[in-house]
């Protein structure tokens, strides 16, 4: 120990997490995965790995959901294509759907990162810089996990095209209000079990966002949702946004990023 | 016999409470040791709660749905089957201070929660019991962290044993003058409080309390000492008036126009005449070859404009080398409380805003996560609604490093003020160009600014600060800033 503290700027080495790109997984399924890869991380028969898919059309509810805050019954979701499931992840009410990357690492928190907030906001930061990435700023509201963008991105350039139809003298008078002010584009909610990590993220790359007008996302109500395909153009590809995501956690979470091949 | 109390775990730093989303267990139930017993769920993370030991769980004391802080006794495990019959007669064997397992056993409860005092003491009663107890105590934590100013939850966020005492008693800690650090209180400031008459609710326990071996009844740290002096903490504003030298008074004359100031002028001149009285400024000052920013700047500012619609300023790179140097010598992203240096996990830089009706300072939180693109929209998005008074009250807070530029009006370099609680701040002076000469005598023009560091040297000595800005320098000079764009 001692000659090794010696040498200060040999940096610890940091160990591997390996992504495994998933594409489409039905929601049962990757539940049923996740599953599997805790216990066999919790025997120690892998190491930290983090996984990266998209669900089909899907509405999950999490350990704090409430029933209000899924607009249609269950019959009338199946019939556009929607499934409905409950999970043991934290959080409220949830969409997921093509075109949104989602992130579930199965990573061990112990020894040094048993702390359920600094995980989150962990998490938060890999996202923020992901967005960052592709030249979008996304920030954290307190109190609300997740990673939000101000309005004031999307407004720009939707402006241009609207200051023409606003011809009312009202509207040019009137100061600048912004009234919902920041959208949320990354959700966060998730399970840990003996400090073994599952669930994520989701993060709207290329979603189509009125599916979560089926909802109300994390019974946030009057909260606006967005994507990363809204606000840069053109929109990236989720395999481009899941390859920053890895990046990004490998950074955050020290961790040795390298790809494994799919389940 | 053996009993074992299962709590409410600490599953973070700033985790105060949790609630118990589901039993997965019910009493009666055997459990092996490590294997999941309950759920709890906080701020969008559900957490399961492995057994701490094997046996049978022998009652469940907080609910389902229900709120308690942390360490409070949620449940307990009796060794064998056979035990939870008698659990009601026995006092829990396992446990590590009187007072938790006392909890039951009291007729009458002092903590003003209005339970009914029941003398019976079964079983289903003290689950009642507890209950209100436990959720006043909750209400009480979630309000403090609600409103509570960053002193008071500093020292709201003391021990459990000293929660619990004081949950106890009704005693509300933010109350009483803490000596321990950081102005937390000890176990022996709320010993002495509840000695020196406190609310005086409960006789017996206030006999009890002090009998704990570890904790002497007379004071034997030099608490007193430090007491009278108010425990000067940085963090606490500036009272009333006095902060504001005497100022001379002026006879009525109709050559003069008298006007009030602003609020904010107020506060300005109260931040400044403080931090003046507070740190002891001293002022290093370093030319900076500002070639690499101009010229990264010049070859990549079309395109950028183009791609972002705004343009790349230069305080970004300030920012960025700011970061970077903050990360390699971290005594400058400290604050002084009392005795104790406070270093600061996150890197929230500040920078200046100067105004028509003023000067604000907003905060870019982890400017460390932000690329140099992240940054320039960053500041330029607080800079816009600064000018627009559109900035929310958390923007303008927790800042642990200043930048500031009084250069975009001419000044070579100035000499900037401290913002308190912060231990150093940054002038950027004006870009201009100036003669050179090389190290092989060659004379040459090159973008120049002289930037200033003020610095707090009750904490931060000349050396630290000096390297402090050659790590800053040496980023602005060499940094490939193409590469990070």
């Amino acid at each position: 120990m001692a000659t090794q503290m010696s040498k200060t700027t040999a940096p610890a080495i940091r160990p591997w997490c390996d992504v495994q790109n998933l594409g489409v997984v039905p929601y049962a399924r990757g539940l049923e995965l996740q599953a599997e890869l805790v216990e066999q991380r919790a025997a120690n028969r892998i190491g930290d790995r983090l996984l990266l898919l998209e669900h089909p059309h899907v509405i999950t509810m999490g350990r704090d959901s409430h029933e209000e805050n899924v607009l249609l019954d269950r019959e009338r979701l199946a019939r556009r294509g929607v499934e409905l499931h409950e999970c043991g992840r934290g959080g409220d009410v949830t969409y997921h759907g093509p075109g949104q990357l989602v992130a579930y690492p199965i990573l061990d928190l112990r020894p040094d990162r048993c702390d359920l907030h600094r995980y989150v906001r962990d998490l938060e930061s890999v996202l923020i810089g992901v967005l960052d990435d592709f030249g979008v700023l996304g920030h954290r509201v307190p109190g609300r996990t997740g990673v939000w963008v101000r309005r004031a991105e999307t407004a720009a350039r939707s402006n241009a095209s609207s200051a023409s139809e606003s011809s009312g003298t009202v509207t040019e008078i009137a100061p600048k209000v912004e009234m919902a002010s920041e959208a949320k584009v990354a959700a966060i909610g998730v399970r840990v079990s003996r400090w073994i990590t599952s669930h994520g993220i989701a993060l709207n790359v290329a979603t189509d966002l009125r599916y979560f007008d089926l909802i109300v996302p994390c019974g946030l109500t009057g909260s606006a949702v967005t994507s990363l395909g809204q606000l840069v153009q053109p929109a990236p590809s989720v395999a481009e946004v899941g390859a920053r995501f890895a990046a990004h956690f490998g950074r955050v979470f020290g961790r040795r990023m390298r790809a494994v091949g799919s389940a | 016999m053996a009993k074992t109390d299962v709590i409410m775990p600490q599953m973070g730093e700033s985790i105060a409470e949790g609630t118990i989303t589901k039993w997965l267990k019910q009493p009666g139930d055997s459990v092996r040791r490590d294997e999941p017993l309950f759920e709890i769920s906080t701020d969008k993370v559900d957490a399961e709660i492995p057994s701490p030991a094997a046996g049978v769980l022998a009652e469940i004391k907080v609910g389902e749905g229900e709120t308690v802080e942390v360490n409070t006794v949620v449940a307990a495990i009796a060794d064998s089957a056979d035990e939870v019959s008698d659990a009601s007669g026995d006092k829990p064997a396992k446990s590590d201070d009187g007072d938790k397992s006392d909890n039951g056993d009291k007729p009458a409860k002092s903590d003003g929660g209005g339970t009914p005092a029941r003398a019976d003491g079964s079983d289903g009663d003290r689950a009642q019991e507890k209950q209100p107890a436990a959720a006043t105590a909750g209400a009480g934590a979630r309000t403090a962290t609600a409103d509570a100013s960053k002193d008071e939850l500093r020292r709201t966020r003391s021990t459990p044993l000293v929660r619990r005492i004081a949950a106890e008693k009704g005693i509300d800690i933010s109350q009483i003058q803490g000596t321990g650090i950081s102005g937390r209180v000890t176990k022996q400031d709320l010993l002495e409080y509840i000695e020196a008459g406190g609310p005086a609710v409960s006789p017996t326990r206030q006999r009890e309390a002090p009998a704990e071996p570890s904790a002497p009844a007379t004071p034997s740290a030099p608490a007193p000492a430090a007491a009278p002096s108010g425990a000067p903490s940085s963090y606490r504003s500036p009272t009333g008036p006095t902060i504001l030298p005497p100022s001379p008074t002026f006879p009525p004359d109709a050559s003069e126009v008298v006007e009030p100031m602003s609020t904010m002028r107020k506060k300005i001149a109260e931040h400044m005449v403080h931090s003046k009285r507070t740190s002891a400024h001293v002022h290093s000052i370093y030319e900076i070859d500002c070639s690499n920013i101009m010229n990264t700047r010049a070859a990549v500012q079309r395109e950028f404009v183009q791609r972002h619609g705004q343009k790349l300023t230069v305080t970004p790179f300030f920012v960025k080398a700011a970061v970077e140097a903050l990360r390699a010598i971290p005594l400058l992203n400290a604050s002084i409380d009392g005795d104790n240096i406070v270093y600061k996990k996150s890197i929230n830089i500040g920078v200046a805003v100067a105004l028509e009706w003023g000067l604000i300072v907003p905060v870019i939180h982890n400017a460390d996560e932000l690329s140099l693109v992240g940054i320039n929209k960053r500041v330029a998005d607080l800079a816009n609604r600064a000018r627009n008074k559109q900035l929310k009250p958390e923007e303008v807070q927790g800042g642990t490093f200043t930048i500031t530029n009084p250069g975009i009006f001419g000044s070579m370099f100035g000499t900037p003020v401290i913002n308190q609680p912060q231990v150093a701040i940054l002038g950027m002076g004006m870009v201009e160009k100036r003669v050179r000469v090389t190290k092989d005598d060659a004379i040459v023009i090159k973008p120049m600014m002289y930037s200033c560091i003020s610095y707090d040297h009750r904490l931060v000595d000349g050396a630290v600060a000096d390297q402090w800005m050659i790590h800053l320098k040496h980023t602005l000079e060499t940094a490939d800033f193409k590469a990070l764009l």
